[in-house]
């Protein structure tokens, strides 16, 4: 019988499972992944970190949806080597599964810089369900929070803890926070958001030394500053897991390199999610790190395994929770050349469109949700949006949305 | 423990018990209910666990957040006047037997 072996099971993989059931696949699905935890929801992890009332997280489906759909789920099992001559993956040294197919959504790991006393106790960093269980049993006796890393997962963290009450500093080595996800005005927005629920922030700095015995008690920072802290949360980016296909002879360079069609450069074997690096309109390799590119890549491929093969284009989008901020990103904001904000109500809730050459690129959005889905749509179907429109006070992202003949 | 009654686009209805506090969208998450997709996690950001709700329990469901009103406009299948996003609708005794149906499709 056909086989698809799929190697990771986040959302990603998870949702190339699903979606090849739905589209009536009939061969056999095997999902296997290093985790022993079902399946489940990680943007939750870093937002709230662990509700109390779901110490096992949130799950992406229950156990019987496998069962169900006849997916073979192997969890705990590290897939150690692939065989391309042979088209088999192999689990250790006795057991070999053979594929017509294979997708690869390994993810990605934790960056840990080295720094002297990394290995302290109370010293984390956040990607996993168990990951959050221990930064979470950590915060609770914490006084002094560090985190190092002004991106999405150091600013999620940092406020949690900031609303909990604790001294909150994050450092960072560039100049403002968010320099890979956000505009310069939208992070100089978040960054004042965080300094006004008591956070500080340390730029153009790093860590040199973490003090401390057995657990972290203080850290040293490059300019000579010495913090005292007692939790540490090392958010500095990720690298993509892509050791695996490396081995195998599978091209990769920051991420496992795919075509449009999300195939590497083996026929047959896909890359989907966090480690994949996927060509972008004009050429640029992008890997991103995000639910809706792991799922949205996850119905591509499905679609090619059942022969309905189609290029991977879709608008990305994001959100972050930070305090009673929703942050909402449609599209990416590199390379715009003007910056449009619009106010969208008397609750202090605003959008910035950004633009380069008069065509709108991402749009991201404050308690905003009208502009932001607007923005999907608007860009998804290339309406024809210019910065006249937001000139006009009147202007309403949802009626343009409406109002203009859908390419779709 | 209040009922919820899921019925998927061909007819046919699953019906589960649903903790009290726990969204429409988890009720059907945790019992392998097909037709809520839930990509986000019940953040309100994705439109993919939309429910038409039966008119008789409309009048006892909160009002339609804004968040949830703008999603809406985003969701898969044609948004009417009884479309609910499932994760934005918590159980109670009051909702016991609340019946919603599942749309064509969620993406």
């Amino acid at each position: 019988m056909e086989t698809t072996v799929i190697i990771g099971a986040s959302h990603g993989g998870v949702q190339v499972a699903a979606s090849l059931r739905e589209m009536n696949y009939s061969g056999r699905i095997i999902l296997a992944a290093e985790e022993p935890h079902l399946p489940y929801h990680r943007p939750p992890l870093s937002k709230a970190l662990l509700d109390p009332a779901q110490p096992d997280g949130l799950m992406l489906r229950p156990s019987a949806f496998y069962e169900q759909k006849d997916i073979t789920l192997r969890l705990g099992k590290r897939v150690d080597a692939i065989d391309l001559d042979k088209h088999v993956v192999r689990f250790g040294s006795e057991e070999a599964i053979g594929f017509d197919h294979l997708v690869l959504a390994t993810g990605a790991r934790a960056r840990i810089p080295q720094i002297e006393g990394i290995n302290l106790r109370n010293v984390l960093t956040l990607r996993t369900l168990p990951d959050a269980k221990s930064l979470a049993a950590s915060l609770t006796s914490a006084q002094d929070v560090v985190v190092l890393g002004a991106g999405m997962i150091g600013l999620e963290f940092a406020a949690v803890a900031a609303r909990a009450g604790r001294r909150t500093t994050v450092i960072d080595a560039t100049s403002r926070p968010l320099l890979r996800g956000l505009s310069p005005e939208m992070a100089q927005h978040l960054q004042k958001m965080h300094e006004a629920n008591g956070v500080r922030f340390i730029f153009d700095d790093g860590i040199t030394t973490i003090e401390g015995d057995e657990a972290v008690s203080a850290v040293v920072t490059k300019s000579g500053q010495r913090i005292k802290a007692d939790l540490v949360l090392v958010a500095v980016g990720v690298v993509p897991n892509v050791e695996l296909a490396v081995a195998a002879g599978i091209e990769a360079d920051n991420g496992i390199v795919v075509d449009t069609h999300l195939q590497t450069s083996h026929e047959g074997i896909y890359a989907i999610g966090d480690c994949a690096a996927f060509p972008a309109n004009g050429g640029n390799r992008l890997r991103i790190e995000s639910v809706q590119n792991a799922t949205d890549h996850a119905r591509t491929v499905a679609a090619s395994i059942v022969g309905k093969r189609q290029p991977f284009n879709k608008v990305p989008w994001f959100w972050s929770d930070q305090y009673d901020a929703k942050l909402q990103i449609a599209g990416l904001w590199n390379g715009y050349d003007q910056a449009i904000l619009r106010p969208s109500g008397n609750d202090g809730s605003f959008a910035y469109y950004l633009f380069a050459n008069d065509k709108l690129l991402c749009v991201e959005a404050i308690n905003a949700p009208g502009d932001h889905v607007a923005a999907r749509k608007i860009l998804s179907d290339g309406l024809d949006l210019r910065p006249e429109h937001l000139a006009d006070p009147s202007f309403d992202p949802k009626l343009f949305m409406r109002q203009q003949p859908s390419h779709s | 423990m209040p009922i919820v009654n899921y019925v998927d686009h061909g007819g046919n209805c699953t019906q589960i018990d649903v903790p009290a506090d726990d969204s429409v969208m988890e009720g059907a998450i945790a019992n392998g209910v097909e037709g809520i997709v839930a990509e986000c996690g019940g953040s309100a950001m994705c439109a993919t666990c939309h429910v038409y709700v039966r008119e008789e329990f409309l009048g006892l469901l909160p009002p339609v957040g804004e968040i949830e009103d703008t999603m809406l406009d985003l969701t898969a299948s044609e948004r009417r006047d009884n479309s609910r996003l499932s994760c934005q609708i918590r159980m109670s005794d009051a909702l016991d037997g609340l019946t919603v149906e599942m749309p064509e499709t969620q993406t």
